[in-house]
């Protein structure tokens, strides 16, 4: 088989898996598993499989397994089999087959959404499981070629879509002259020290998202807020290295936003609407760099607005007519417990708020989160195919009136947005920041 | 007969209890070291609070959703758990054993009702047995020796409730059951049976992570 993938250029659907694996050997890849599991893991991992009874009542807390007619292989625990218990089983000695399988189960067929910790009844951390594996895969250099890519873009740029040096301010002052034209002395303060917040996003916000730091400009504008962005390094909070399992990278992306945050000297960092950046800043970064909670206060969009609203620093004009539904992203209401916060703001910006179910720490995930989509598309419909309960899920909401779908994290949208577009559901999709900067009072 | 049961509830048995006790204490040590050796952070995580919130709600029958969603399951878990417990421990036969030995007794169990309860353990070890052949999702993660700690589980209880009725042969059922009953704790420590051990920590620790830094549920 080596032979053959000397001979011609590997074919597989994903370049990163299968260069990757071309190269392996059965040594490496035995080195590798154990310097993971004897250096890099503890108590945690080898509690954890030692007191799973094998009882499957993880399964139906995983998208992937319920929008596969209840296959097993998709069940939580039925990927930790295919995977880490095939692997400790072995001692690491398992094929570069195997590993290939291991990067598309780990990569593409787990969110890391921690659903299913709700539904074990020990409390295992499953997804904590499939870091490590993903952990192995980015050691053996396995990894997805479209989510590798993000992370050399980190590596290069600290920003996950190689944004250059220069476009980053032209694009917040370009914004700044759009919004201009609404409120003519709007400014996006670069750099201000001292200021209270600095406002950061993640990286396809300027790079082909650039409406929403209009809209977040506008907002903090009216509502009187002291802030500011940086104009270099340090202003994407995004973080797909922590989701490839290169921890050392996502240590260098989330200390560059904290020192830019310090050397601003602001009181704290408010976010845009993303779920994952949240999860790295407010719970993964923070401890890799040895905090307990970050070294800045976190807030995210959510919660910002829900401040901003509740304070009357942002009142409303007329409240959004069409029913919405809310989504709650895993990362900020699982992760960061803002679903009664979320609800607080659309109820205040729309006029009727129409649950889906499950909703709040139960909902479904997108399918996207976790890096999923970052894999890019040759697992388009891997995600597609595998959230077919979310789309059933969405239908019910429009069944019950709802019209827009909205989803406060990026990740969350753009794969609803596919869910919405394949099983053609017919739901509007928002962020909250859409809904807040059309209805909120204007000067 | 006679040797073996004098061997049974001599030696072996302090053995047995040996093994239980100092095979748990030895596995909740090292997992304790390893944490401190490891993973110190998890200790800073660790909140009484959000631990015991997190067990209340998951040792409360219906009390967490996935419990919801498998009603009968809950019941036969329930069941399962506290007769596995309760019923060796107040059952008056071995308690006569304890005052015999040691000078010490407590409340028992009518005998009929430790009766019931040894087959409420034996039907829900069947029904586990089932329950990880017919679905597809227990099946699939099943291995062998998932089938071995049912059997060591539901060995004493089977064994008991023959010599108990006194079928078939007598001397031979109760040495069974002894036998089998000190193979279970023996058992327990190094076998996923230590999940009794275990499953309180990693219940507080999911609790821990999701009250105090997630704000979220975990039930």
């Amino acid at each position: 088989m080596t032979e053959a993938a000397k001979k011609e250029t590997p074919k597989g659907l994903d370049q990163g898996i299968e260069v990757g694996a071309s190269s392996l050997t059965g040594e490496k890849i035995e080195g590798v598993i154990k310097s993971v599991l004897d250096n890099e893991t503890g108590a945690r991992l080898k509690t954890y499989v030692d007191t799973c009874i094998h009882c499957g009542l993880c399964s139906e807390a995983c998208h992937y397994y319920l929008s596969h007619d209840n296959d097993p292989r998709y069940s939580p625990v039925g990927k930790v089999k295919q995977t880490m218990w095939e692997m400790l089983r072995k001692k690491g000695k398992v094929s570069p087959e195997f590993i290939k399988k291991a990067a598309v189960i780990s990569h593409t067929e787990c969110n890391l959404c921690k659903r299913c910790a709700m539904y074990c009844p020990f409390g295992i951390d499953i997804a904590y499981i499939m870091s490590v594996v993903r952990r192995i895969i980015h050691r053996l250099g396995v990894t997805p070629l479209y989510i590798q890519d993000t992370a050399h873009s980190h590596a290069v740029t600290m920003n996950q879509m190689w944004v250059k040096g220069d476009e980053w301010p032209d694009t917040l002052q370009w914004q700044e002259e759009e919004a201009q034209d609404e409120i003519p002395c709007l400014r996006i303060p670069l750099d201000k020290e001292g200021a209270d917040i600095m406002y950061s996003v993640i990286a396809p916000e300027p790079k082909f998202q650039a409406q929403l730091i209009y809209q977040a400009a506008v907002i903090m504008d009216v509502a009187g807020v002291n802030w500011t962005m940086p104009s270099g390094i340090g202003w994407d909070n995004s973080d797909m290295a922590m989701f490839t399992g290169d921890n050392e990278l996502m240590g260098r992306i989330k200390r560059t936003h904290y020192e830019t945050a310090s050397r601003l000297k602001v009181k704290r960092i408010v976010m845009g609407e993303c779920g994952h950046a949240f999860r790295s800043v407010y719970d993964m970064g923070n401890r890799w760099l040895g905090w307990r909670e970050p070294p800045i206060p976190i807030v995210h969009a959510i919660d910002f607005y829900y401040e901003l609203i509740k304070s009357g620093k942002i009142k409303i004009a007329k409240k959004y007519d069409q029913p919405v539904t809310l989504h709650d992203p895993c990362n900020v209401v699982r992760g960061g417990g803002l679903h009664e916060k979320a609800r607080y703001v659309i109820r205040a910006i729309c006029e009727e708020l129409i649950e889906m179910h499950p909703n709040r720490e139960h909902n479904y995930c997108c399918a996207a989160g976790g890096g999923v989509i970052n894999c890019g598309p040759p697992y388009k419909m891997t995600r597609v195919h595998g959230n077919k309960i979310k789309a059933e899920q969405l239908f019910a909401a429009k069944a019950k009136g709802a019209k827009t779908l909205v989803t406060p994290c990026h990740n969350c949208h753009s794969g609803l947005e596919d869910i919405v577009h394949h099983y053609e559901v017919g739901l509007g999709l928002k962020f909250i920041s859409d809904i807040l900067y059309e209805v909120m009072e204007k000067p | 007969m006679h040797e073996l049961y004098g061997l049974l509830t001599g030696p072996l048995a302090w053995a047995a209890f040996f093994v239980f006790i100092g095979g748990s204490l030895y596995r909740l040590a090292t997992m304790l070291i390893l944490v401190h050796k490891k993973e110190k952070f998890i200790f800073t995580y660790m909140s009484w609070k959000y631990s015991f919130r997190s067990i209340f709600h998951w040792i409360i029958p219906f009390a967490t959703t996935n419990w919801k969603k498998h009603p009968v399951l809950t019941i036969v878990t329930f069941a399962f758990h506290i007769c596995l417990f309760l019923t060796p421990l107040f059952l008056l036969a071995h308690i006569v054993l304890w005052d015999e030995a040691w000078h010490i007794s407590w409340w028992s169990l009518p005998d009929s009702l430790a009766d019931m309860m040894t087959l409420v353990v034996v039907g829900a070890c069947v029904f586990y047995l089932i329950r990880r052949i017919s679905l597809p999702e227990v099946q699939y993660v099943t291995s062998a020796s998932d089938y071995v700690i049912l059997l060591i589980v539901a060995a004493p209880f089977v064994t008991g409730f023959i010599a108990y009725h006194q079928w078939l042969n007598y001397p031979l059922f109760l040495n069974l059951h002894i036998l089998s009953g000190e193979i279970m704790l023996v058992a327990i420590p190094f076998t996923r049976l230590s999940h009794m051990i275990f499953s309180p920590f990693t219940r507080a620790y999911m609790g821990s992570e999701f009250g105090a830094v997630r704000h979220a549920k975990d039930w």
